[in-house]
């Protein structure tokens, strides 16, 4: 059905569809919207599912782990400082290898108070042991979603998945949305290791090094086989639905001699930058990088690279800047912009571009190369 | 006794101290939840005394979760459970430090909520797991690791914080008198709606007392009324049978206070007011009981 719809409105439509057992969450701006949705469609019974209305998001992940441990799909969304208070859960979630799903609205983190976009909340959770997924648009909100619950539940998987949409930016803007019948996409929910009465195990006891050990290398071993589940359900979800993604997604890369990479909706603004930049003669092309974890590997050998970084790790350099250097060898140009919900254009973005220094730092309008 | 089952759900060889008294609550508690139950543990001394990876000395599902989120976790758990059409009882089994401070958010919205569960917090006054640090539930004047002149303030009454929140049915016991536990956690899993049981678990290491004399000290405590045993169903109070007959003639204090190291020097200042204390909570729940309020 073809309809227009915020990401938030998309993010719930995608959780509908899933039929999750239960939903646990707290509210918090910009994310509201998606539990107030949810909420409705409990209240009205268009979703069979048990609504918990927590009284923190720390309780909001613990409740997750509850359900999912169970035997029952699960799903929560939350947003900058919520995602922080939950991160001891959030590595337990993991650790207890349960495919919970949340919808993280990325906002950036006080002081001061600011509510709008940046990913340094996400990132915060990079060691979680969670595959994230950042989205650039309302359609891919609700197909990331839909595919994130397929991904986690996957036996090769069993990691909770992370999908990121941009606070307002997203969250809050209208754009079509076409919905989809499920059918038989989402499998029935099978938990391998839920909570069974007739075969008592003890979960997440107190664990020696060499037990812990081989479990810390199962997660990782288990995030390396991802990228291939990850590829296997685009490609089905594509062959279904007619909407194909990837690690990344590439505009105009073939002959392009600089390529932007950027997460999010910065990464679908570059799109436009880019056609501004090819009218102008600049053979440039753009990469919205999709998967934070796992990591994609990236084909980037003798391209100038111009990194947007919507996010900081203070004493050190933009996060995805980093990961593009240690992952390609190759120096890229940093800029770090957008913070807080800092307004970036198309035209700053082929500013970006025009006024490249590889190997170099900028901050978007504070330092002087921009 | 003969009432209580012969099947055990936690076996010889835990890791307990010598002389555990919560160990022997969780026994009984277990007896009459029977196999049909989940066990939610933060962390406290329960989660040691269960064993280390690969082994369990349980035989009762247990899942172990972070300090401050038992309580969200077994809503969780009891909502996935209802809707997949299981009736199996949910059980978080706490000390003091995961109830009474680090895990009442959890717990008090679990209650509000109104979660289908059986929290049982056994409160051995400090935090045991970690070698006797005070909690918010150690009793004014007892020596702690963090409190070595005595701790200066009194115990967080927890009780009257679960009554706030008006349960179906919330109970105190002690672990030296089993079948009053016993009958209370049946009575409580009889129940639908959130549930609560506080039980007074002396510690031989933490309390500085011998450990042949565990049983001696809980009885102590109930007789001397420094820990009242009673039933509270659907807001109806009902002093237990142990502590009708202390309530109306309370031994001396200083019976339980003597043996403990934990109280050793106590100044008497501090002794009139742990004994004023005492006889404060007598009368308060002797006027609710008979109806004057």
């Amino acid at each position: 059905m073809l309809t227009i719809a915020t990401g938030n409105k998309a993010v719930a439509a995608a959780v509908k569809a899933a039929k999750p057992g239960v939903v646990a969450a707290y509210p918090i701006t910009p994310q509201t919207e998606i539990v107030e949705q949810l909420a409705e469609y409990v209240t009205t019974g268009e979703l069979e599912s048990r609504y918990i209305p927590v009284e923190s998001e720390h309780s909001a992940m613990a409740a997750c782990i509850g359900a999912s441990a169970g035997g029952v799909r699960t799903f929560t969304a939350t947003s900058s400082h919520g995602l922080l208070y939950m991160h001891e859960m959030v590595h337990w979630t993991a650790g207890a290898r349960l495919p919970v799903v949340m919808a993280n609205v990325n906002r950036a983190l006080g002081p001061g108070w600011n509510t709008w976009a940046e990913h340094t909340d996400a990132f915060s959770q990079r060691d979680t042991g969670w595959l994230q997924v950042f989205v650039g648009t309302v359609q891919e909100a609700y197909d990331a979603t839909l595919m994130a619950f397929k991904i986690a539940e996957n036996e090769k998987v069993l990691l909770p998945v992370m999908v990121n949409l941009d606070g307002f930016t997203l969250s809050h803007i209208m754009q079509s949305l076409e919905t989809v019948e499920i059918g038989d996409f989402l499998p029935p929910f099978h938990l391998p290791h839920a909570i069974d009465t007739e075969n008592p195990c003890g979960y997440g006891p107190m664990t020696g090094p060499a037990d812990y050990f081989r479990f810390r290398w199962d997660i990782e071993r288990s995030m390396r086989d991802a990228r291939g589940v990850i590829a296997d359900v685009e490609r089905e979800f594509a062959e279904r639905f007619g909407r194909s993604y990837g690690p990344t997604e590439d505009y105009r890369c073939e002959d392009a001699d600089v390529v932007v990479i950027a997460m999010g909706s910065l990464g679908k603004e570059a799109e436009v930058a880019i056609d501004r930049l090819r009218d102008d003669g600049v053979k440039a092309g753009s990469m919205r990088l999709r998967w934070f974890r796992p990591f994609p590997d990236l084909d980037l050998a003798g391209r100038e690279v111009v990194v947007i970084d919507r996010d900081y790790s203070f004493g050190f350099g933009g996060v995805v800047a980093h990961s593009i250097r240690s992952k390609t060898g190759i120096e890229p140009y940093s800029v770090i912009a957008g913070l807080g919900g800092q307004e970036v254009t198309y035209n700053d973005i082929a500013d970006f571009v025009r006024n490249r220094c590889p190997g170099e730092e900028t901050w978007f309008g504070v330092s002087d190369h921009v | 006794m003969s009432a209580i089952p012969k099947e055990e759900y936690l076996y010889k060889c835990t890791s307990a101290c010598a002389g555990c008294s919560s160990s022997l609550c969780l026994r009984y508690v277990l007896k009459a939840a029977g196999p049909d139950s989940v066990l939610v543990v933060p962390a406290c001394c329960t989660s040691v005394i269960q064993g280390i990876y690969p082994g369990t000395a349980m035989n009762v599902p247990v899942y172990n979760i972070a300090f401050a989120a038992a309580a969200a976790c077994a809503s969780g758990l009891s909502n996935a459970l209802s809707a997949l059409g299981k009736e199996t009882n949910v059980i978080v089994y706490a000390g003091d430090g995961g109830t009474v401070d680090i895990g009442i958010q959890s717990l008090s919205g679990a209650f509000e909520r109104g979660t289908n569960f059986l929290y049982i917090c056994y409160d051995n006054e400090a935090y045991g797991n970690t070698g006797m640090q005070r909690s918010g539930s150690t009793p004014l004047g007892a020596r702690t690791t963090t409190t070595p002149g005595g701790k200066p303030t009194a115990k967080k009454d927890l009780d009257r914080i679960v009554e706030a929140h008006n349960p179906p049915y919330m109970a105190t016991a002690c672990s030296a008198y089993p079948l009053d536990l016993y009958k209370k956690v049946k009575k409580a899993l009889s129940i639908e709606g959130p549930k609560f049981i506080h039980i007074l678990a002396p510690c031989p290491p933490g309390w500085r007392y011998p450990t042949e004399k565990t049983v001696e000290m809980g009885k102590l405590a109930v007789k001397t009324g420094t820990w009242i045993l009673y039933e509270r169903e659907f807001g109806k109070l009902a002093i237990s049978g142990p502590s009708k007959a202390a309530m109306k003639k309370p031994a001396p204090l200083e019976d339980y206070i003597k043996g403990q190291g934990r109280f050793k020097n106590l100044s008497p200042e501090i002794f009139d007011e742990m004994r004023q204390q005492v006889e404060r909570n007598i009368q308060r729940l002797s006027r609710e009981e008979a109806g004057v309020c």
